[in-house]
């Protein structure tokens, strides 16, 4: 009885929910047209200027509409937006949508790689951090927390780098796979790793996983002193919670207080936070894949910047503004099924 | 003006007297913090002293300076691929970090607090909206808002300390302003609030009094947490080639992005110093911010107790009403002589 | 009374809990505040004792220490014997068994006392598993509804979550928490506050009628005079850290010996009350509290040597103890004529800056 209107207010969360997304959308889609179309003026003479001839110039801002009234501009924008049409770049005349295409699996893979190397560490350190506030090894957890967040990824790149190629010269250091494997795997999803397995080809799954390490190391680190922060808060206060002391009053063991009262009700704020981090991994993957040559859509972007292609540098943009309002939907609802509370 | 200047001095005494009396390691971690902080501060402050060359010289008394150089007595540390001093770059970009660092949270500061109080006083539709803008600005990736703006200011103000902080002012604004606007909507509902408006306070007034001390305590936290930020991210833009151009001032993140060709090549400590340097002021900042949280946040403060010493146990036995029973005095009643409560 | 502490394990007429000179004092920035400074008592089975005092006069405080469950910085002294063994003398490990199955309490706000992720039966699942690791899942769930059956609470609901029920069944879901393992002492704080009043008769029921379902003693700590009245054979009266006075009931509530009792019977309101009366003056600050009686500078009846001596704790025959410099020369005790003489008016508000 109970369980089935739960299920009929969870729908209905969800429905709110999906439906806020549209003003967030349009907030976010108009500050990236305010910064990328109506600030910097004229794009096409931006990137091509001085190289092509007048006449040209005219032609290619017909074809990008750039002779059309702003207002007009603005809805065209919002119209492509809407079905996912994020342009066309200048410098290489390609859809914006067929480099997210081509490069999205890639930062997909790092990012995915990343959370999880957070994940693993940052967890179980939050946690300790958190039961043994105060302790020496709280003071260790915590000072390297600080440190890996502080510490800038080019440089925890660079120094990975020169370290693996003195000691380990065969582990590879840049990339995400050996020109073997990717000539060899076909491509289905655009996603190397799954696109290997697919195929079977275990010894290319193997090196493009070898590849990942480095990279994925990196950033996740970056990511792990955010999540020992916020758990270790988290766990700390939950610790003080009337229901803790009840748990306590109960004789429930302390380990198992911490791990199933502190922790698990520590992890609901942690989850909604950990989906705000989803912006701070986006800023970290556009410098992991600098650093690591990866072929993602960050190294693309900055590719983009330093050509000042405007319109490449805009449907890339939108795509992470998308990418974040998504996100950001998904992990509301995940919460809504961890915290029964978040449905009435 | 005396009184005022005593009033700020004994607000400052019982400010550093809540960080004494709090447990455990947030008072060190402040402590640790401020100190590394402060040398930096010195460093960026006295840079033409500290520092035996200029941020952009590449001779000394006639002499060149070598590519690359290992570390001897002329350099402390080596020199770099572009014939410059190591040494007088680290002390030369710890001012640059420090005037970009604090331009930007005081220029964020300066529009996102008064925003927030507006915002979470007025409330009603202007706060809705400005809620939206800001969490929309605060949900994108701040290295991207950041490289947009410093792409756009290029052309208008060139890539100067200036546009650097600028660009990063634009990210920080919507966290003043988050912070701010809550803090203001939950003191606007406090009793204390309520009960001045009862009384008929003015609605200046009791912005003025009521909520601008109660907001102000979160801003230092915030605005060191946010320096800290600000100086990965300066460094970041730095790294990308979109940050401060290395004939206007000394930046680590620049330094660091020139050095990576050579460690790769195995020569890496032209690259470990900026790098370092950047670790260094950032974890000092976080430790003075989050010693700072956990000293004003009372929900995460541990005051600092004195261990419990029991003395000794004064016999405290029930006593009948018995002849021998009392210390003050002697019962006359036989009578009243029960039996006691425990032999 | 004694010679029974060691005869056997169904021991019927000794003390379940027996607490001497029990102390919890925690530490602050100032120094300790003895909140328990020296209580002694004892419970026997299924006795129900009342607990009564003004707000911060340490109440909670002793119950928490009975139980094992110290604030920050908290430390205990004395003797607290639980069935012959002294608890203060046992390892953390070996308090942490006895909690739960011989030792439980219910909280003031149940609201807040339920994990709010986890299912009822989640709850009674992890209790039991814990002390009875022999049960199996429907062996449990036959102990957690025999329980919730006797707290009213539908089997229907047994798989749901904390925030799907009232306050005041969550008080009973508690309660029924506390039971399932069948503890020889409960402490109830404050048990009934955050509820209503219709809810709270109810509860009040329950928690009287433990003692012929379960055999439990039971320490309710409580303001309300009323239900101490109703609810309980003996009742304590504690005032800053001490109890002043202990005893029967009815007999405490007909002839109080102590004057803070009597003020505080003389403070309650119901339909026949006239006039409001209170007691003049805020309790004492527990870091330095004052000297002799801890009660003179607020007691109408103070004397000289109240200011001076600490009262000796004094039976006045069927257990019923006071202690007070007054209730004993009421009783017959002579003292000087300059230890009589009636404490002066002004060391009240001396008393009060404190």
């Amino acid at each position: 009885m109970s369980s089935s209107a739960g299920s009929g207010s969870l729908a209905r969360y969800i429905l709110i929910r999906v439906i806020l997304v549209i003003p967030m959308m349009l907030v976010l889609l108009t500050v990236v047209f305010i910064l990328l179309r109506v600030a910097p003026g004229d794009p096409v003479t931006a990137a091509v200027g001085g190289h092509l001839p007048p006449a040209i110039i005219a032609q290619k801002r017909h074809d990008l509409g750039l002779d059309q009234p702003l207002y007009k501009q603005y809805l065209e924008y919002l119209g492509h937006a809407a079905r996912f049409d994020f342009g066309t770049t200048i410098t290489d005349n390609q859809p914006v949508l067929n480099v997210v295409r081509d490069k999205g699996g890639a930062t997909l893979t790092l990012t995915a790689g990343a959370f999880l190397v957070a994940l693993l560490i940052g967890l179980p350190l939050g946690r300790l951090a958190g039961r043994f506030r105060d302790s020496g090894l709280d003071a260790v957890i915590r000072v390297f927390g600080i440190v890996t967040y502080a510490a800038p990824i080019f440089w925890v790149g660079v120094l990975l780098v020169a370290f693996v190629a003195t000691h380990f010269p065969s582990w590879p250091t840049y990339g995400i796979a050996s020109a073997q494997t990717t000539y060899v795997v076909p491509s289905h999803t655009h996603i190397l790793i799954v696109d290997a397995i697919y195929a079977n080809y275990w010894t290319g799954v193997f090196d493009i996983l070898q590849h990942c390490v480095l990279p994925c190391v990196t950033l996740g680190l970056l990511i792990t002193g955010v999540i020992i922060r916020l758990v270790r808060v988290n766990v700390i206060q939950a610790l003080k919670g009337d229901y803790v002391e009840a748990a306590r009053a109960r004789g429930i063991p302390e380990g198992r207080v911490v791990r199933k009262h502190a922790f698990r009700n520590a992890l609901v704020p942690v989850i909604t936070v950990i989906g705000l981090q989803v912006a701070l991994t986006l800023s970290g993957a556009v410098l992991t894949e600098t650093t690591f040559n990866w072929p993602g859509v960050g190294s693309a972007l900055v590719n983009y910047l330093n050509e000042r292609d405007y319109p490449a540098v805009q449907g890339l943009v939108t795509f992470f503004a998308i990418v974040v309002v998504i996100v950001s939907l998904l992990v509301d609802i995940l919460n809504a099924l961890v915290d029964p509370r978040v449905r009435y | 003006m005396a009184s005022v200047m005593s009033r700020a001095g004994s607000g400052i005494r019982s400010f550093f007297a809540t960080i004494w009396n709090t447990k455990g390691l947030a008072r060190y971690m402040f402590w640790a913090g401020l100190v590394i902080t402060l040398v930096f501060v010195v460093c960026a402050l006295f840079a033409p002293w500290v520092a035996p060359y200029g941020f952009d010289q590449t001779a000394a008394h006639g002499v060149d300076f070598p590519k690359l150089g290992p570390y001897d007595s002329t350099h402390l540390l080596g020199t770099n691929d572009q014939f410059f001093d190591i040494e007088s770059r680290m002390i030369w970009g710890a001012r640059t970090a420090i005037e970009v660092v604090l331009l930007s949270v005081i220029l964020a500061g300066l529009v996102g607090v008064p925003l927030g109080l507006l915002s979470g006083f007025v409330g009603g539709w202007v706060d809705r909206i400005l809620v939206f803008l800001m969490d929309a600005m605060y949900a994108f990736p701040s290295l991207l808002l950041a490289i947009v703006f410093s792409f756009l200011l290029k052309g208008k103000i060139g890539s100067g300390i200036l546009a650097a902080a600028l660009s990063l002012t634009a990210i920080y604004i919507p966290q003043y302003f988050r912070v701010v606007r809550n803090t203001t909507v939950s003191a606007r509902e406090a009793t204390y609030v309520e009960a001045a408006r009862a009384i008929g306070a003015p609605p200046l007034t009791i912005m003025r009094k009521y909520l601008f001390s109660n907001v102000v305590q979160s801003v230092p936290v915030l605005a060191t947490l946010n320096a800290a930020d600000a100086l990965g991210t300066l460094a970041a833009l730095g790294f990308l080639g979109l940050g401060i151009q290395p004939t206007q001032a000394s930046e680590w993140g620049y330094d660091l992005s020139r050095a990576i060709d050579d460690a790769q090549g195995g020569n890496w400590l032209p690259a470990f110093w900026p790098g370092l340097m950047i670790v260094l002021l950032i974890t000092a900042l976080t430790l003075v911010g989050e010693g700072l949280n956990e000293t004003i946040n009372p929900a995460l403060r541990r005051r600092r107790l004195k261990p419990v010493m029991f003395g000794p146990r004064v016999p405290a036995d029930v006593v009948g009403t018995g002849p021998s029973g009392g210390t003050g005095g002697t019962f006359d009643n036989a009578a009243a002589d029960m039996e006691g409560g425990r032999p | 009374m004694s010679e029974l502490r060691d005869a056997g394990a169904p021991v019927i007429e000794g003390p379940v809990l027996e607490a001497r000179d029990l102390r919890v004092w925690y530490g602050t920035d100032r120094g300790p505040v003895r909140a328990v400074d020296g209580v002694s008592f004892t419970l026997r089975r299924g006795e129900i004792l009342g607990l009564v005092g003004e707000s911060g006069c340490g109440k909670s405080t002793l119950g928490r220490g009975l139980i094992g469950l110290l604030p920050d910085g908290g430390a205990r002294d004395g003797e607290l014997r639980f069935q012959g063994r002294d608890l203060l003398r046992l390892s953390g490990r070996e308090q942490r068994a006895l909690r739960g199955t011989d030792l439980a309490m219910i909280f003031q706000e149940p609201l807040t006392r339920l994990n709010p992720l986890m299912r009822i039966s989640e709850h009674f699942e992890e209790t039991l598993h814990v002390h009875e690791p022999g049960l199996d899942k429907r062996e449990v769930e036959q102990r957690a509804l025999a329980v919730l059956r006797v707290m009213g609470i539908p089997p229907t609901r047994y798989r749901a979550y904390p925030h799907e029920f009232s306050g005041g069944m969550r008080q009973r879901l508690m309660i029924a928490l506390a039971l399932v393992l069948r503890p020889a002492f409960v402490v109830a704080d404050e048990p009934t506050t955050a509820l209503d009043v219709l809810v709270e008769a109810q509860i009040i029921r329950i928690l009287h009628d433990l003692r012929t379902e379960f055999d439990t003693s039971l320490l309710l700590i409580t303001h309300n005079l009323g239900i101490i009245a109703e609810a309980c054979d003996r009742v304590a009266v504690m005032y800053a850290g001490e109890i002043v006075e202990i005893g029967d009931a009815k007999e405490v509530f007909s002839r109080p010996r102590h004057p803070y009792t009597r003020e505080l019977l003389r403070s309650t309101i119901s339909l026949s009350t006239t006039g409001l009366n209170y007691i003049d003056g805020a309790p004492p600050d527990l870091v330095e509290p004052p000297t002799g009686c801890h009660f003179h500078p607020r007691c109408p009846d103070a004397m000289a040597i109240c200011a001076t001596d600490h009262p000796v704790d004094r039976d006045h025959g069927d257990g019923h103890r006071a202690a007070c410099w007054a209730a004993d020369v009421a009783e017959g005790l002579t003292l000087d004529e300059a230890q009589r003489e009636p404490l002066k008016r002004e060391e009240i508000s001396v008393a009060d800056e404190a």
